[in-house]
């Protein structure tokens, strides 16, 4: 059964950024992009575990900060030549609440 | 909707280049058809000498394999010659009645070897070398026949004489001009290449012209102008190539010297493109990689009709490794009347280096052996830099104090496989060979993207630069002329933007990003932070400070660590702290259980293993200002204890000091900034690696600038000697605006007075009163206001509160 939980309202996460998510599975970083879409990863880069919700956004990429990795904010691959993949989370935005499915 | 029909004619390395950017750019624009003379997809030709030689094979050298013309739905014709356009039914048709009618023509037709018009031409056994084919014909001949002779002694012809001496060939290199390489090289260093290359069993006759080439069926001789004759049962002719432009020039383009383009790659004829070596762009057919690959990216940018890119030309070095020997040449090393040469030559040692002046600047170099600085001479020659001030020095290349992590390693060739080129990344040797061959990379760029090598601080450049042309064999143009863009969101310079921001009054990131037609919606993580500094460096507190557009260390305010937790460094102006500060800290260590707490290099104390919730509460706890230790900012004023207790200190430096950091607290800059003052010319503040440094004398004060210890070791250059307290802060606040206003985002003072140049700093700081005290001004009317980040009003919640579930 799908399990939708509302986690935030949209304003409470800033444009081009993102929060962090405490859950008992592991920090999950919740990205808004310009065009206010809502993107869920686990906060680990694929490199070296940095926490891509710390890193910049833009478009619909997320630059790692600790060495720069960008990693795709709609499959969680990393950009080429990098190879390597965050697993992703299914976001839904309604009239404004964010729901991540559990 | 109909797709719109691109046909290209030639599958060489420029035109297939195009097409991979165009389909970055467009991947839907086009129904795509190649037309490709030789029955192989695209492949490395400058690889072709390595498979002469029997290092590679044939399908090492593929780039682009039959696949990835079938994943992007392109139609291939191999082993297809074009013979004709007709341009009135926009049509091309091959050799063997295959047509493809189109939309869009591109023509990547490249070059033919250049065949001396001498009788006997038509001989088997008389063939150029240009393609597989050719490569082919010699391994072939090379199993059968004793004597070979190359005609032309330039690179091509050199490598080609190499490989076939390789392959049990007795060879005999054949050339008119009295030494080898006359365009790469001089006298001296082609004698130098010659010797070596006569140790391997290679033969010259220099000065010799060719009259004939004798035999029935297959040629068997050549004859000389002088009538002497070797014999020679294979006859390669590397005398240069010419760009193939038979079919253009039968449908009508204009031709001259080339295809014509313009500097968006279009021909004369409407709808027709011409990129590589067949297009003439400016009366000039470019016959190295990277000029080509610039090409490309240019015609790719109108066939998917953005409309927006202009090639301009490029001005190239050559990086050059003939068969094991470095060699590297660049501008007029000729030398001549109105000239000096500064030379170095060591023959026993094989290093050979020429430099070649004019009114002081550098007009010219020419090197064996020791290639190292060949991108840094390159560079002086076309910046047209005056180097009188570093003339004594200049032979020896560009300082390499700082140069560390390579275990002092200068030299690609000597180095094994195995070892360490990049400290930072971790990349050896290896690493970047083996890419390079395999994914087939041409540019430092590149090589940067793929690897990680030289990637972080840099260093290394200039080694991982003569890895790749080491490894790329042939020619390897080492960079090309026009000014670096920002990053590749934007076609401009950093000049260029932070022009348009001041003048065009540009007051936000997205007003930025319109106004100069920025590429993509948002820029990316190395244009963000550069525009937001730029803009509030230009209007202070009228341009809008973007938390979004900085890095996780300038918008948290700590210093991000490996496992995503921060650190924490209070002020303590000039090194100074209290017992009761002491307390305050221990206190704050012991309740968050912090990990680690360090003494740092700048005389103040970071504590370790922060959580980011935890960042607000030990700020307020602590109750001291944010020592900026995460920001491209004012980082500390270190300082001696100087004449207040010191018996040998002329000067207060700790007072000074102490000043300086209240005057420049919560300074943002290009890039981190430290500064040192000394209390006597002993100097234990170490002020001379400073960004500025300060030094006590019995009579005032000395300031120097640009002194670097860390990622380029760097020793400050004297700019001033003043008598007040004054006086200090007027010079060191006029240097550091102007460094603020004229450097480029994450340049250190070190890169930015070496683009500069020292008389200019001291035309501005030092000869110019006026101009000094409006930089003052304007470095404290930035300033006015500034508020501590850390303070409790200052933060923003949502930045450090994690969400629940």
């Amino acid at each position: 059964m799908e399990n939708w939980i509302r986690i935030a309202t949209l304003d409470d996460i800033p444009a081009l950024g993102s929060r962090v998510v405490k859950t008992p599975q592991g920090d999950i970083a919740l990205f808004r992009t310009a065009d206010d879409q809502v993107f869920a990863l686990h906060d680990r880069c694929p490199h070296k575990g940095g926490p891509l919700s710390q890193g910049m956004v833009f478009g619909h990429t997320v630059a790692c900060p600790l060495h720069g990795w960008n990693i795709n904010l709609e499959s969680g691959e990393a950009v080429a030549p990098d190879v390597g993949c965050t697993k992703k989370l299914a976001t839904r935005l309604e009239a404004g609440e964010v729901y991540l499915l559990a | 909707m109909q797709k719109l029909k691109l046909v290209m004619v030639g599958n060489g390395m420029a035109g297939v280049r195009t097409l991979e950017e165009l389909l970055k750019l467009e991947p839907d624009l086009y129904d795509i058809t190649v037309f490709g003379a030789e029955p192989y997809p695209n492949y490395n030709r400058i690889m072709l000498s390595p498979v002469l030689a029997g290092e590679q094979e044939i399908q090492d050298i593929i780039l682009n394999d039959l696949d990835w013309y079938a994943q992007h739905n392109i139609t291939l014709h191999l082993n297809k010659k074009v013979v004709r356009i007709d341009r009135q039914s926009k049509t091309v048709h091959a050799e063997d009645g295959t047509s493809a009618s189109y939309d869009r023509l591109l023509l990547a037709t490249g070059s033919k070897p250049f065949i001396l018009p001498v009788p006997g031409k038509e001989l088997d056994g008389v063939i150029g070398y240009r393609d597989i084919h050719d490569t082919h014909a010699m391994i072939e001949t090379a199993k059968q026949y004793r004597h070979a002779v190359v005609i032309g002694g330039g690179l091509l012809g050199l490598e080609a004489a190499n490989g076939l001496a390789l392959r049990g060939m007795d060879v005999t290199v054949v050339h008119l001009m009295p030494w080898l390489m006359e365009r790469q090289l001089d006298q001296v260093s082609a004698q130098m290449l010659q010797r070596s290359l006569e140790a391997k069993g290679l033969k010259f006759r220099l000065g010799t012209q060719t009259e004939s080439l004798l035999g029935e069926g297959r040629v068997q001789a050549i004859r000389f102008k002088d009538g002497t004759e070797i014999p020679a049962d294979l006859v390669v002719m590397a005398v240069g190539i010419r760009p193939d432009t038979a079919l253009a020039a039968s449908a009508g383009v204009h031709c001259d010297r080339g295809v014509v383009v313009d500097d968006t790659m279009q021909t004369y004829a409407p709808g027709i493109y011409a990129v590589g070596e067949c297009a003439a762009h400016r009366g000039i057919a470019y016959g190295l990689v990277a000029p080509l690959f610039e090409q490309a990216k240019v015609c790719a940018n109108h066939l998917a009709r953005l409309g927006i890119a202009r090639y301009q030309g490029s001005v190239t070095s050559t990086k050059l490794k003939v068969t094991g020997i470095d060699l590297f040449s660049a501008g007029d090393f000729s030398g001549g009347e109105g000239t000096d040469e500064v030379v170095l030559h060591d023959a026993a040692g094989g290093v050979y280096k020429k430099l070649v002046l004019r009114d002081d600047t550098l007009i010219g170099a020419v090197m064996v052996g020791d290639t190292k600085d060949g991108a840094w001479y390159f560079q002086l020659i076309r910046d047209g830099k005056n180097v009188a001030d570093m003339r004594d020095h200049l032979m020896f290349g560009q300082s390499h104090l700082g140069n560390t992590g390579h275990q002092g390693q200068d030299s690609a060739a000597a180095m094994p496989d195995e070892m360490e080129v990049c400290g930072c990344n971790g990349v050896c040797k290896g690493t970047i060979v083996k890419a390079v061959k395999e994914q087939g990379l041409f540019t430092l760029d590149e090589v940067r993207k793929h690897t990680k090598a030289s990637a972080s601080c840099g260093s290394c450049t200039g080694l991982v630069e003569q890895i790749l042309a080491s490894t790329l064999g042939g020619a390897y143009a080492a960079q090309t002329g026009k000014a670096k863009p920002l990053c590749g969101c934007t076609a401009l310079t950093h000049e260029e933007v932070r022009k348009s921001i001041v003048d065009e009054q540009l007051l936000s990131i997205p007003q930025v990003m319109q106004q100069l037609n920025w590429s993509t919606p948002n820029g990316c993580a190395s244009c963000r932070p550069a525009l937001n500094y730029y803009l509030i460096c230009a209007w202070p507190r009228a341009a809008k400070d973007d938390p979004q557009s900085r890095l996780i260390n300038e918008r948290a305010h700590g210093n991000i660590q490996k496992d995503g937790t921060f650190s924490v460094v209070p002020r303590m102006h000039g090194g100074v702290t209290t017992p009761e500060q002491l307390r305050r800290i221990a206190d704050v260590a012991d309740k968050y259980q912090v990990r680690t707490v360090k003494v740092t290099g700048g005389q103040r104390i970071d504590l370790f293993g922060i959580k980011k919730e935890d960042l607000p509460q030990v700020w307020a706890d602590l109750d001291m200002p944010s020592g900026y230790a995460y920001g491209k900012s004012l980082r500390t004023v270190k300082t001696c204890v100087g004449s207040e207790w010191c018996r040998f200190g002329v000067q207060d430096s700790t007072q000074m000091g102490i000043d300086i950091e209240h005057a420049l607290d919560r300074m943002w800059t290009p890039h981190k900034f430290k500064i040192a003052v000394s209390g006597c010319p002993r100097n234990c503040a170490e002020a001379a690696i400073k960004d500025v440094g300060i030094i006590g004398v019995d009579s005032g004060w000395e300031i120097y600038v640009g002194g670097n210890g860390g990622i380029k070791t760097e020793v400050a250059q004297f700019l001033v000697k003043v008598k007040t307290r004054e006086e200090v802060m007027e010079y060191v606040g006029a240097f550091t605006q102007l460094y603020r206003e004229e450097a480029r985002y994450l340049d250190r003072t070190v890169h930015y007075i070496e683009r500069v140049g020292m008389d200019h700093i001291k035309q501005r700081v030092v000869e110019d009163a006026a101009g000094r005290k409006a930089m003052y001004d304007r470095l404290l009317f930035a300033l006015e206001g500034a508020q501590d980040p850390w303070a409790k009003q200052n933060l923003n919640p949502r930045e450090y509160a994690p969400l629940t579930l």
